[in-house]
């Protein structure tokens, strides 16, 4: 038995264990997972004072709320997000990206996040877990990764095996800007659309819907018409692919899609977007704008300069 | 050989081995796959061999398309070993309880279920891919004269361990799952076990796979 642990009082509504995700498995159908916003990721585990690659726990929309016993620890959250912090009968107001800590019987409240869709928790530690090639990233499709592949569960405990030492309390001054305007570069069936349709994927507005989650964001709008094949023979599919079905709604795929897929690919999110992307909630207006693969490659080294510079000013 | 190399996003190779879906396409994908698998090339992420494309997904931070695309075009191929290649033999039990579409395989292939079950049992498949959900195997081919088009209206739940069939392919769902395959029978075989690290797939490209009919008392002893 763990000296270190929370007490899940409510889970919320999915919230799970990630990390970095795991490489070389998609041949026999397993996807990267890990944290849908990487850059959050980073710096929560930098906030706490650990290695980059560490566990975290994700969550989306409404996020846990949990009873903490054991010895004093630190917590950070990262991402827009709501949440207090309850000693005795004490509630403090919590701040993104500023440590806490959490003494026995402490409650931390995590209750949603602010017109985006994903937030993390890392303590000053690490959680005992179990990983499964190399990460713990809950893939709960196949049931990979820790907490047997599962989302976390109401009453379920969340051991800590190791606390660090050094609990400085430390903080950064930043800001999550939201964008609607995302970066593709045109996918590998784009000639199998309109010339109408492609115009309306590059100039009009779609809705992200509510059926939308790590596997994938659906889109609304107008619908996007084929001229050549609304199937293809199933091939590789990575994240940010845009897939358009015969119903001429467009989908995304995100960190937990299929690995295969038959659908036409109208074209790919950036990498340098990803972290936005995956933070529009149902209902957000999203926006295409083509770029060249170049373009999308500079962007790509000021997105991660820009994240670097994050983490090396905590 | 590669036919076509593109960029597929900017943190991917989409490797085109030409239009058709055969054995021989299929085996050259399979060859590159294992190939760049053995050669742990500086930054690649992942390989998904399908019939005839492979996609190769890399970390921006430390390549780029340009550089890999140059070191995959430049791999001699010919220096792999031939592929090892397994015989797996698969039990399905066609109870009427486990084949959900026998009565639309009867009506829509015209044939009756003795004759779909014959020449089922008699065919020899080949592993063109696996994946979509963990360890799903994509068997071909079937004969002209069993390929069946997708459910109008797929199932929410197949069950794990159905046996399923699409146009020349079939596959085995590892895992519940949605889908529109219509289901022949049921394996009480574990075709992906993730507590295998090493080796979670039973069945992987390039291996060659026969059905076994087993009855209904076979299939349940098989899982005691």
């Amino acid at each position: 038995m763990s000296k270190n642990y929370f007490q899940i009082i409510r889970s919320g509504i999915n919230t799970t264990f990630q990390d970095l995700g795991r490489k070389n498995l998609c041949h026999i159908g397993i996807p990267f997972s890990g944290a849908m916003d990487n850059r959050n990721y980073l710096l929560a585990n930098k906030l706490v004072g650990n290695a980059l690659d560490f566990p975290v726990i994700e969550f989306a929309y409404q996020g846990p709320l949990l009873k903490y016993f054991g010895d004093k620890i630190n917590i950070v959250i990262t991402g827009d997000v709501k949440f207090k912090v309850k000693k005795n009968n004490n509630e403090i107001d919590g701040n993104c990206y500023e440590c806490f800590n959490l003494e026995n019987e402490d409650e931390l409240n995590i209750f949603s996040t602010n017109k985006s869709v994903y937030g993390y928790l890392a303590i000053s530690g690490e959680f005992d877990i179990k990983r499964q090639w190399e990460s713990c990233s809950v893939n709960t499709k196949a049931n990979i990764g820790a907490n047997n592949g599962k989302k976390l569960e109401n009453n379920q405990k969340i051991n800590i095996s190791r606390i660090n030492k050094n609990l400085n309390k430390k903080k950064l001054n930043y800001i999550n800007t939201k964008i609607e305007n995302i970066r593709i570069i045109k996918g590998t069936n784009f000639d199998y659309f309109s010339e109408q349709g492609k115009k309306i994927f590059l100039e009009k507005e779609f809705i992200v819907s509510k059926l939308s989650d790590r596997m994938g964001m659906r889109l609304e709008g107008p619908k996007i018409e084929n001229t050549v094949d609304t199937n293809i023979k199933s091939e590789g599919l990575i994240k940010g692919v845009i897939q358009v079905p015969a119903d001429g709604n467009p989908i995304i795929m995100l960190s937990d899609h299929g690995t295969i897929g038959g659908y036409p690919k109208i074209g790919v999110v950036i990498s340098a977007d990803y972290d936005k992307l995956v933070q529009l909630s149902p209902g957000s207006k999203i926006k295409f704008k083509e770029v060249e693969l170049s373009s999308a490659e500079n962007l790509f080294k000021l997105y991660d300069l820009e994240t670097q510079n994050l983490i090396s000013q905590i | 050989m590669i036919k076509n190399i593109s960029n597929l996003g900017d943190a991917a190779l989409y490797c085109d081995f030409g239009k058709e879906i055969n054995k021989d396409i299929n085996s050259q994908v399979i060859k590159y796959f294992k190939s760049i698998q053995k050669k742990n090339i500086n930054g690649v992420n992942n390989l998904t061999p399908s019939y005839n494309k492979l996609i190769i997904s890399f970390d921006l931070k430390k390549t780029n398309y340009e550089n890999l695309k140059k070191i995959i075009e430049d791999l001699d191929i010919n220096s792999v070993e031939n592929l090892s290649k397994k015989k797996i033999e698969i039990p399905v039990c066609c109870d009427d309880s486990f084949s959900l579409d026998i009565k639309r395989l009867e009506g829509k292939l015209k044939l009756n279920r003795e004759k779909i079950f014959e020449n089922f049992f008699n065919k020899e498949f080949f592993c063109y891919m696996t994946g979509f959900i963990a360890g799903m195997p994509f068997l071909g081919d079937l004969d002209k004269n069993m390929r069946i088009e997708r459910l109008e209206t797929p199932r929410v739940k197949v069950p794990k361990g159905s046996v399923g069939l699409t146009e020349q392919f079939a596959n085995i769902y590892t895992f519940e799952s949605p889908g529109g395959w219509n289901i022949i029978g049921n394996t009480p075989l574990s075709i992906f076990d993730n507590s295998k690290e090493k080796e979670p797939n039973l069945i992987n490209p390039g291996d060659t796979i026969v059905f076994k009919k087993i009855t209904k008392e076979q299939y349940k002893n098989h899982n005691e």
